[in-house]
């Protein structure tokens, strides 16, 4: 069955079964892999993207579910010349040691800070509960989105 | 149990009241205390546990028993208070006959009455040995002080005066009386269950000034946006809930006949957990009795996957791409022993609402912070594709009549307290 789905801003043309999960088509037709295949059942928070700005697991997003919505992955927030303010942050805490959860982990704190530019710690953290990292990188992970948070609050207006 | 309020201005308060709580909320040096007897101390922790003190004597995050969450109705917000023994603002200076007006009468030690969100009317069935040993286990927490907010009520209920026409209408301060027909197992298990447990308080039928419901006891009903269903012979289970099904769910929240613990009865399966293991076998003993159905074992639980896919192919193809991996017969997650859907009492409840609730929220772990979880749907899918997806599952998993106007009941769901 022909789907047109958004990814990224750009419309995509994909030949699939609309109950395929949506993480199988970003990977295997669009060569998005950003997003990674943790457990498949919506318990690790790897495969995370955007849907209209909410993070949602995109390994139990159908491909039916997922037309008609804005769907946003990691390599649709900057470039390599260009990154956008959580990759850098990312980056600057050195927050990934293998790597695997840090794009699901991104997405989870994009979505976060489009709602709530200015998160407290004990917000980030609960935002932050559904997607896991096995190498202990939690703390990085925290210091690069309130490192994020503060790069990407809108610029205080100057008194008048 | 989390907080339940709705209306904009109650919300309102509830913040105001809980900055000023949260300031106050430092711990002090304990008082000279009394001596209570190691054994009556600990048969209170249990018996505390089968209260569930500290699911709503405890706010989140905040100290064990020093109160601070809001309880809010159509009436307006109550706040639990701090029972910890500080003298100030816990129960510290009180003595064990002013506990036992409280529990018993459900009056304070300067002679107000209490508001029946605090569930005396259940409460006054305990002994004077348990409310003894719950004396002597609160006497011995850490006392804190942490001042309880100001209620905020709507006219005539900020006065506690107008509780004095509830209690005449609708409080029975009954000691229980134990059936001869039965033996003291059940008999146990009937007394927790009416006194101490107060199940009723959720599961029994409430009239609108918040009385039982006489002779509904356990007849099913509304809690927090969740129907917490019968827990006698009108229960939608579609199979029995034998003794050792309820003994497990009671115990860890999770019976692989049955269902996971959803709702307000997740935290409730938290403290129940703590309960002693001979207590929980004497509910399960006297409920899986007050549930045996009347016409003999229920049917075998259905399966109709093909009719129920021609029926709601869209609501067949949403399950297949995001419910199915764990799901589907022969899933990782069946293999390690999950309930199947079909055994679940949500899709046979004559309301969506807790089904669309389950599926919009997702569960928690039952009991503790790892075990069986089930992620939240409510961005991923769309309200119609939502109402789709139930009804598919109603037509799959169960044999009584499609629901209703899901639309709506998918609306109503995203706007209430459990959406």
């Amino acid at each position: 069955m022909t789907i047109v789905i958004n990814v990224n801003g750009a419309d995509h043309t994909v030949e699939a079964d609309p109950s395929t999960p949506l993480l199988y088509v970003l990977r295997g037709e669009l060569a998005l892999n950003g997003p990674k295949f943790g457990c498949g059942l919506g318990q690790c928070g790897a495969c995370t993207v955007l849907a209209d700005g909410a993070a949602v697991f995109s390994c139990l997003l159908p491909l039916a579910a997922a037309k008609g919505r804005r769907i946003t992955t990691v390599e649709g927030l900057g470039t390599i010349g260009a990154l956008g303010p959580l990759q850098r942050a990312f980056e600057a805490e050195q927050a990934a040691q293998c790597g695997y959860c840090i794009a699901g982990m991104i997405m989870r704190a994009q979505a976060l800070l489009e709602a709530k530019p200015n998160p407290s710690d004990a917000e980030i953290r609960l935002a932050m509960q559904p997607n896991l990292c096995r190498c202990g990188t939690h703390m990085r992970i925290l210091r690069a989105v309130r490192r994020a948070a503060g790069a990407m609050a809108p610029a205080r207006r100057p008194a008048s | 149990m989390k907080p339940t309020n709705s209306a904009p201005a109650l919300a309102a308060a509830v913040l105001l009241g809980l900055a000023g709580w949260a300031a106050l909320a430092a711990s002090a040096a304990p008082p000279a205390r009394p001596a209570f007897p190691e054994p009556a101390i600990r048969h209170g922790a249990l018996l505390a546990a089968i209260g569930g003190c500290d699911g709503c004597h405890t706010s989140e995050g905040g100290a064990p028993f020093a109160g601070g969450r809001a309880f809010g109705g159509p009436f307006g917000a109550v706040w639990a208070t701090n029972i910890t023994p500080d003298a100030a603002t816990g129960i510290g200076s009180w003595s064990p006959a002013a506990f036992a007006a409280a529990m018993r009468q459900g009056v304070r030690p300067d002679g107000q009455n209490l508001y029946p969100a605090f569930p005396y009317d259940h409460f006054t069935h305990a002994s004077d040995a348990d409310i003894a040993d719950l004396y002597a286990y609160l006497m011995t927490r850490r006392p804190v002080i942490a001042r309880t907010p100001s209620n905020h009520l709507a006219p005539p209920f900020d006065s506690r005066a107008a509780i004095g026409s509830w209690k005449a209408r609708y409080f029975r301060p009954d000691p229980f009386v134990p059936d001869g027909a039965h033996d003291a197992e059940w008999n146990r298990g009937a007394y927790l269950v009416e006194s101490l447990g107060h199940c009723g308080a959720c599961h029994s039928p409430h009239n609108a000034q918040g009385g039982e419901e006489r002779g509904r006891e356990l007849d099913g009903a509304w809690a927090e946006g969740w129907y917490a269903p019968p827990l006698n012979g009108s229960t939608p289970a579609p199979t029995t809930w034998t003794q050792e099904d309820l003994n497990a769910y009671l115990g860890s929240g999770l019976d692989n006949r049955h269902a996971a613990a959803a709702g307000p009865m997740g935290s409730v399966v938290h403290e129940l957990a703590r309960a002693s293991p001979a207590d929980l076998r004497a509910i399960a003993v006297y409920l899986a009795q007050r549930m045996a159905p009347a016409a003999g074992a229920p049917a075998r639980p259905p399966d109709h996957a093909d009719a129920a896919a021609r029926a709601h192919p869209a609501g067949a193809l949403l399950f297949a791409g995001a419910c199915a991996t764990c799901h589907e017969a022969g899933a990782g997650m069946m293999m390690e022993g999950r309930p199947p859907l079909q055994l679940g009492t949500p899709l046979d409840e004559d309301n969506p609402r807790d089904v669309i609730s389950i599926v919009r929220r997702g569960l928690e772990p039952p009991v503790g912070p790892a075990g069986p979880s089930m992620p939240a749907f409510a961005d991923s899918l769309t309200d119609a594709q939502l109402a789709d997806l139930v009804a598919y599952l109603r037509a799959r998993y169960s044999d009584r009549p499609a629901w209703r106007d899901l639309a709506k009941a998918v609306a109503d769901a995203r706007k209430g307290p459990s959406g």
